[in-house]
């Protein structure tokens, strides 16, 4: 039992910084942008999240420069790709690319920094799950709010509706009076902030330090979990825990003594969701307009 | 894929010259940011440039090297052109070639028979492996409509794992002996089925791929110019109702154009491996097919403008290997990239948009 606790605990550390960069994605895709560039955004959120602690002290500052870099990296990809329309999947190659040099290429910071434990007395000492989800960083947190935050205005709000309608049928929905592109920007200024978010989380709340390339292609993870959940958010979610879950396992079964084949383990998330989509194709249904560039006029 | 589109800017309209005054200045910026970058983080630029220079065009050796690298980037953005008239958005090279050098390097080790009919075999393999690689996704798109980008891109990620997979396993590829359990790589490849190096050493010699990448071009080019199929494809790619309509079968051709566009790939990774590497490892593949998806990008799908970009980028990343003597990350090469390809995407998409202002003037409303 205490195995289960330990790798239930590493699978919910491992979860946590795909989740916020999912929300993000999910609210992303939903409004019509294949975001590939959630990458640079984590990877960038992480950099500046250590550098920030690193300047400051606090690695409270060092979230807030993982979140604005994670916005810049977004504005960037907004505007190429939805007031210019260059193809959403080069801005997004690109900007990984760029990120991951800029990154490695100013990589010299190894001071450590991590936000605080925060333990929920009483939930915290039930058994097997208490510590692994009752004692974390407190930005894990974070989480509880920000998950029916993220359901409530997509699915519910009004802005949730036009961004739905525009990742859906953009051609309609600019008929209506939608602003297209404004919507997915601003989905992607979301996707921005919380993928800066995540990665920010993952260095400065869970390693604690920064190393060249570390998100080490989380995004696409993240991006496989979306895609793995059906473009739900309760799907996504289960998505991340699950892959959590198995890059845990990658971790511990080794240590227990069990034989196993890594590269299997770290290839499923991509292997699940593409079985994910071959066989549930007919319900597992993306935004329809996923990915097309939006320009008024016939097409 | 509007912003995308085939034609070249043409540099005779009026307007034109604003656009060659926009890619001037977005190039500008690029190279200003990215020396901006050098010397914030202390480094001589002046050295930096030369150390690029010296890596990429001094003497025989360097240029030798530059076109090396540009040759399966190349190969990688011909692919990619291909895929992209047909309206495909190809984006999981980096594992087609990968899978492709794999295939080759099964091919190069085990197939009996002389050196040279190996040689062909392991290039035809590679070709092969990277065409099945990216025939999943084309299935998987045909048969129960995945998005192929989508599909590609999470392809290339499961062909990581699986080269990492077959050079550690000892009945797969893994190297004989001590070396082995080391570090995960497969056996050299013999002497005889490498690729011939043309040229003398240690002046300018390139490896004898460049004659394949060269007849590839032109066998594209002019098929794609000139022939029904290179039509067709251009059709399907425009407007895919329309051509449905007049009787292109979209799975055939678009399936075709994802098969050619792996296999172009596939054949970059074996001349990769039969060309200058030697052996099967599984970061061989270091963001050639990315780049020279972004080299197709920056050639606007053109072919011939391919030619330059690719030599271009392959001379970067040859001068990359010479920063280390300046103490310059060889990260610098990816920024650099990256920021091109950006200032050579912003103008286009600029004008594009401009022009659709002027047009949309009267029915616009919003700001």
């Amino acid at each position: 039992m205490d195995d289960f606790e330990l790798i239930l605990g590493s699978a919910v550390r491992l979860a946590v910084p795909l989740m916020f960069a999912a929300i993000g994605e999910w609210i992303a895709e939903r409004a019509g942008t294949l975001n590939i560039s959630v990458e640079a955004m984590m990877l960038g959120g992480a950099f500046t999240a250590v550098t920030g602690a690193v300047a400051t002290g606090s690695p409270e500052f060092g979230l807030l420069c993982g979140i604005v870099t994670g916005l810049v990296v977004a504005l960037i990809h907004a505007n190429l790709s939805h007031r210019l329309s260059v193809n959403t999947y080069v801005v997004g190659l690109t900007l990984n690319v760029l990120v991951l040099g800029l990154t490695s290429y100013l990589a010299d910071k190894t001071e450590f920094f991590q936000v605080a434990k925060v333990a929920i007395p009483w939930l915290s000492s039930l058994p097997i799950v208490g510590s692994a989800l009752f004692d974390v960083r407190w930005t894990a947190y974070l989480l509880i709010v920000l998950i029916p935050l993220a359901w409530w205005l997509v699915q519910r709000s009004r802005w949730g509706l036009e961004a739905r309608a525009a990742g859906e049928n953009p051609q309609s929905a600019d008929v209506t009076g939608i602003h297209v592109n404004k919507r997915r920007r601003q989905a992607l200024l979301i996707c921005g902030l919380l993928g800066g978010l995540g990665g920010a989380h993952l260095a400065v709340a869970e390693v604690g330090t920064f190393n060249s390339n570390m998100t080490a292609g989380r995004g696409y993870i993240v991006l496989a979990a979306v895609i793995f959940g059906g473009w739900t958010l309760r799907g996504a979610l289960a998505g991340c825990l699950l892959f959590g879950a198995a890059d845990a396992l990658r971790l511990a079964l080794p240590a227990l003594g069990y034989e196993l084949n890594a590269q299997l383990l770290i290839a499923s998330p991509y292997l699940l969701a593409l079985a994910a989509m071959f066989f549930l194709a007919k319900s597992h249904r993306g935004p329809a307009a996923l990915g097309a560039p939006f320009v008024r006029g016939i097409t | 894929m509007t912003a995308l589109t085939t034609r070249l800017p043409r540099m005779v309209k009026p307007a034109a010259l604003h656009t060659l005054l926009l890619y001037v200045a977005s190039f500008a910026v690029a190279l200003t940011l990215a020396g901006a970058l050098v010397t914030l983080t202390g480094k001589s630029m002046s050295e930096t440039a030369y150390a690029l220079y010296q890596g990429s065009l001094e003497g025989g050796g360097s240029i030798g090297l530059s076109i090396d690298e540009a040759t399966p980037l190349l190969l990688v953005a011909l692919g990619a052109i291909v895929c992209a008239r047909a309206g495909i958005f190809n984006i999981g090279q980096e594992g087609q070639l990968l899978m492709g050098a794999m295939a080759g390097a099964v091919v190069g080790l085990f197939m009996p028979g002389p050196g040279w009919m190996v040689m062909v075999g392991s290039l035809l393999g590679a070709a092969l492996g990277g065409a099945l690689w990216a025939g999943i996704p084309a299935v998987m798109y045909y048969w129960r409509g995945v998005n192929v980008v989508i599909g590609t891109l999470l392809m290339v990620f499961v062909a990581a794992q699986l080269a990492m997979y077959v050079v550690t396993q000892e009945n797969l590829l893994q190297e004989d002996g001590e070396a082995g359990a080391r570090s995960p790589q497969s056996n050299l490849l013999a002497e005889g089925v490498m690729l011939p190096r043309v040229g003398e050493y240690p002046d300018l010699n390139v490896t004898s791929g460049v004659f394949v990448v060269l007849a590839a071009t032109v066998a594209i080019v002019l098929l794609l110019r000139h022939s029904t199929w290179g039509f067709r494809l251009r059709m399907l790619g425009h407007n895919p109702a329309a051509a449905r309509r007049s009787g292109v079968r979209a799975t055939v051709l678009g399936g075709g154009a994802l098969l050619i566009s792996g296999a172009f790939a596939g054949m970059a990774g074996g001349i990769m491996l039969s060309g200058t590497i030697g052996r099967f490892q599984p970061g061989m593949a270091d963001n050639v097919g990315w780049e020279g998806l972004l080299v197709a990008l920056v050639a606007r799908n053109h072919p011939v403008a391919a030619i330059p970009v690719a030599l271009f980028f392959g001379g970067l990343r040859a001068g990359g290997g010479f920063l280390a003597s300046t103490g310059v990350p060889r990260y610098l090469v990816s920024v650099v990239t990256a920021l091109l390809v950006m200032a050579a995407v912003f103008p286009a998409a600029y004008a594009e948009l401009s022009k659709l202002r002027k047009r949309n003037k009267p029915v616009v409303v919003e700001g």
